[in-house]
Order: C-alpha cells, then sequence, then structure tokens
C-alpha cells in the first residue's frame, strides 16, 4: 500500500480554490518534490496530505500507523518560552538521550542539546528541525521549503545532508521547494503545481514539458544545466572562492 | 470584665482571624498550583487579553446567577466557559481580535454591572467579585476551590506534551497526529475553571495578573518549559504568601495585595535575570 494517497481532493477557502482536483500517491522510499509558482497551492497540498487542513471534496489516505516527520518552512518559537534543542527533540515524544545526541552529530550539529532554540543559527536551526523530524524512524519525510531561510551556500549543504540521511534511512521524501535547481536530479518523481497538477513524471520529462516550460521557461538556463552548478560547487570545494564570513550552516 | 474574660475575647479574635487567613493561604495555594502552568501557556500563545474577557465575563455570571437563582459558582464558570469558547472561536477564524476581545471583555463587565442592579430583593456586594473578599471565603468554597484546581492541574499535566506541540506549531502537532485545536479546547476549559475557582481570592479583575506575572517571572529563571511551569507555581505560591501577609500587616485589600507581591518577584526576577545573562556572556 502506498504511504500517501490524494484522491481528487480539492480545498476551496472562502475566496478562493486553493487545488483542485489532486490525485496523486507517495510509495515507500520514493522521492517526490513538489515545485510550482508562489500561490500555487504547494504548502495546502502539504498540508492536506499531513492532515492540517481537511480537503472540502475528495481524500486523502494515509497508510494505517504512518509515522510523518515534518519539517516546517519555519518555526518561530516564541521568546517567552525557554526551550533547549535536546527537550525540542523529545516532543511531543520522548528519545534516549543517546539517540538524540547521535543524530545530532548525523545532522552535523554535534553538542548543542543544551543550547536554547532560539539562540541557534539559521542553518543550526533548519538542521535541528531535520534531526527532530528523523527521529523515531519516520516512514516518510515530509519537508515545507526547508531552506527558505538560508544562503545559497547553505542550500546546497542541507540538500546534500539530506540526500545522505535519506539514502541511510530509505525513508521515502515529500519536498515542496522552489529550489528547482537543487531538487529535480535527486528526485524520482516531480509533481509540478499550479493549483491543479500540471504534470508529474520523471525530472527529465517534466522540464521537457510543455506545462512545465509554460510556468518555469525553458531558456538554456534549464533546470538541469542550475542544478549542476551546485552539484559542482559541492563536490569542488577548494576550487571556489567563498566569501569570508559567509554563514556556514552548521 | 476580669482579665480571663478579656483573654478569650482576644482569643476568640485571634482563631477567627487565623480561620479566615489559612482558608484564604489554603485557597491561594490551590489558585497558584493551576495558574502556573496555565499562565506559562498563555504567555506562550500571547493570549493574555483571552484571561482578561473570560475574567471579565465572570461578572455578568454573577448576575445571571442570581437572577435565575443558582449558585454563584455554577454561574461564573459557565459563562466564563461560554466567553473562552466564543473567543477561541473567533481567533480560529482567524478575526482581528484585538477589537473583538475589547468589545467582548468589556461589554461582559458592564453587562454584569448593569445587571446585578436589576436582580431585586438581593443585595449582593459586587467588589468581593471585582477585587477578591477573602473573608467569602467559606469552608465549601474551598473544596470547590481545590476540586477546580485540581482538574485543571490534571488537565495540562495529562496534556502536557500534546499542548506543547501545538503551541511550538500547529502543523507540527498534526504531523504527530495531535489535533491542535482540541488542545486549546484543553486550554479554553481550564481558563474558564482557574477564573471561577480565583475570583474570591483575587477578583475578576486581577486574575490574569494570577497568569500572567508569575510565569513572567517564571521566564527569566528557566531554561525548559517544564521548569518554567514549576517556577510559576512556586513564585505563585509565594505572592499568595506574601501577598496575604502584607495585607494583614497593613490592613490593605488582599487580592491585589497578592498581585503586587507578585509583581514584585517579577521585578526581582529581571534583576536575575540580567545578572545570569551576563555572567553567562
Amino acid at each position: 500500500m502506498s504511504l500517501l494517497t490524494a484522491q481528487n481532493v480539492s480545498v476551496q477557502y472562502r475566496d478562493r480554490v486553493a487545488l483542485q482536483n489532486i490525485d496523486m500517491t507517495i510509495d515507500q522510499g520514493e522521492i517526490v518534490t513538489v515545485i510550482g509558482p508562489n500561490g500555487s497551492g504547494k504548502s495546502t497540498l502539504l498540508r492536506v496530505l499531513i492532515g492540517a487542513v481537511e480537503p472540502s471534496r475528495g481524500r486523502v489516505i494515509r497508510k494505517p500507523g504512518l509515522k510523518i516527520g515534518y519539517v516546517p518552512q519555519r518555526l518561530s518559537v516564541d521568546a517567552t518560552m525557554p526551550l533547549t534543542v535536546a527537550r525540542f527533540m523529545s516532543l511531543p515524544r520522548h528519545h534516549d538521550p543517546d539517540e538524540v545526541r547521535r543524530m545530532l552529530e548525523r545532522v552535523g550539529i554535534p553538542g548543542l542539546e543544551n543550547r536554547q532554540m532560539s539562540d541557534l543559527s539559521g542553518g543550526q536551526f533548519q538542521r535541528a528541525l531535520l534531526a527532530r523530524a528523523l527521529l523515531g524512524n519516520p516512514d516518510i519525510l515530509v519537508l515545507d521549503e526547508p531552506t527558505q531561510a538560508l544562503d545559497q551556500r547553505g542550500i546546497g549543504a542541507f540538500y546534500k545532508l539530506l540526500e545522505q540521511v535519506r539514502a541511510e534511512m530509505g525513508c521515502a521524501v515529500l519536498l515542496v521547494s522552489h529550489d528547482l535547481h537543487v531538487v529535480m536530479a535527486s528526485s524520482d518523481r516531480v509533481i509540478c503545481l499550479n493549483g491543479h497538477v500540471c504534470c508529474q513524471g520523471a525530472p527529465a520529462v517534466v522540464s521537457e514539458a510543455p506545462e512545465y516550460r509554460a510556468l518555469f521557461g525553458d531558456g538554456t538556463e534549464g533546470t538541469m544545466a542550475l542544478y549542476q552548478h551546485i552539484h559542482d560547487h559541492d563536490h569542488d570545494h577548494n576550487g571556489h572562492n567563498h566569501r569570508k564570513g559567509n554563514e556556514h550552516a552548521g | 470584665m476580669t482579665m480571663t474574660t478579656m483573654a478569650t475575647i482576644t482569643g476568640k479574635a485571634m482563631n477567627m482571624l487565623d480561620d479566615f487567613l489559612i482558608r484564604a493561604l489554603v485557597a491561594g495555594v490551590a489558585v497558584a498550583l493551576a495558574a502556573g502552568p496555565l499562565g506559562c501557556f498563555v504567555v506562550w500563545r500571547r493570549m493574555a487579553y483571552f484571561g482578561d474577557a473570560t475574567a471579565h465575563a465572570a461578572i455578568l455570571g454573577v448576575a445571571l446567577a442570581l437572577y435565575f437563582s443558582v449558585s454563584v459558582f455554577a454561574g461564573i464558570l459557565l459563562t466564563a466557559l461560554a466567553m473562552a469558547l466564543v473567543v477561541t472561536g473567533l481567533a480560529a477564524r482567524g478575526h482581528a481580535m484585538d477589537t473583538a476581545l475589547g468589545v467582548l471583555a468589556h461589554s461582559a463587565l458592564a453587562l454584569g454591572l448593569v445587571g446585578v442592579s436589576f436582580v431585586k430583593g438581593v443585595r449582593v456586594d459586587l467588589s468581593a467579585f471585582l477585587f477578591g473578599d477573602i473573608l467569602a471565603i467559606g469552608q465549601p468554597d474551598l473544596w470547590f476551590i481545590w476540586a477546580g484546581a485540581l482538574v485543571v492541574l490534571g488537565l495540562i499535566v495529562w496534556r502536557w506534551s500534546a499542548l506543547l506541540t501545538s503551541t511550538i506549531g500547529e502543523d507540527l502537532a498534526f504531523a504527530s497526529g495531535i489535533n491542535p485545536h482540541r488542545e486549546r479546547l484543553v486550554l479554553t476549559i481550564a481558563l474558564a475553571l482557574v477564573v471561577a475557582v480565583a475570583i474570591k481570592l483575587v477578583g475578576s479583575l486581577l486574575i490574569s495578573a494570577m497568569l500572567i506575572v508569575p510565569a513572567a517571572a517564571a521566564r527569566q529563571l528557566s531554561r525548559s518549559p517544564e521548569t518554567m511551569a514549576i517556577w510559576a507555581v512556586l513564585l505563585g505560591v509565594f505572592a499568595v504568601f506574601g501577598g496575604l501577609e502584607s495585607s494583614l500587616q497593613f490592613d490593605t485589600p488582599a487580592g491585589p495585595g497578592i498581585v503586587v507581591m507578585a509583581t514584585v518577584l517579577f521585578v526581582l526576577s529581571l534583576v536575575v535575570g540580567a545578572w545570569r545573562h551576563r555572567n553567562t556572556n
């Protein structure tokens, strides 16, 4: 059985239709990326799938006992709430301190257990969110534009880490992103969204699809080319001149 | 009058004093126990005005209870609950809350004040409900107060993890299988209960101070949500003891005295917080 299935899902807000007749599935271990312009319903789609929004029509089927690891776009922990990284890791379910320590190491922020969440840098914060989502071995990792608060270098590092941990853990990934260049190559499937599903399929197929090109353009600076650039950047650190004092993720 | 009768009279007076003071202390500890953890959520979720609206509605509850000749406690509880539900309902629909809350809170208060004067044949001292009156706390009240406080504490301890997750992020909660709307309802019910429990001690006008001030003071001393809740209780208890003691000493009103003491603790906590901050940096 698929982990998540949307059957003919529509979401209607008071004054507008956010999603229309969405059909999609995510299977075990699959990496699915949802892309689309601003206001295309990407976040609404995620929120329907995790159960935060009731579809106005159609239905969402979750595999019984499905464990979701959710990484929100951002999280503003109110300054009035004291919250250490370790405590945040055990919300809502308790995790063994050893397990927490190993996970923090794994995502590249070792030893930060006793730091306050509000004292973390943008990159550290995103990694802490990822660590929390991964604790308890989720069946699927759901990420809503997880790199919005990061700079270019941070984005590259975050996706590289994401690919590594997901290869180790084998969970499915559902990612909403507008970082087109990073997203396309690592996905098994890309869903191009604009209120409805414009087109979906393998990255190469989608990037050739006329619907996709209508939304994102089709010049020689296409997505794959952009992805290559970031890819090079990650694997060829010494060959690049990084800006000094740039905030590093981690 | 002989010396012995004099002694007996003073002794009796002392006993009476002890009795109402002890009842006030016992009630105050219960209020602090419930208001501490709930107050933390009020602070974290920025619900301060919710507390006010709910507490002000209690005065309307008094009027309604007198009119329908039912128990004042029940009237307060039901009206506070109704107000809390209306307010959370409005907030959930994404209404601009500032104005709506202002209208609701103050109209409920005014309506209550006007309403009471219409109730014929009953002369009721409203100031007891507005400002609190520890002399009005009788033995049966203590049972209500403790029962209500324990229910609030129980609810919050039971839902603690889910409440905390929902407070940090609603979508985070949904993804973990927690329904944040249900958790918000838990807080709403707890808020109405605390109003009913605390009204005779500190009065409708100052109930939200009992929620916010100890929690705000606790923030400076805490590194986790749990320690903040525990500190809020301890500081609340301390404020109750100090406030009652000083009101006895200086013959000042007890409820406001408790809140003044809580405020003193808050200021002290700022000093401690600043000192700690300087030492860690």
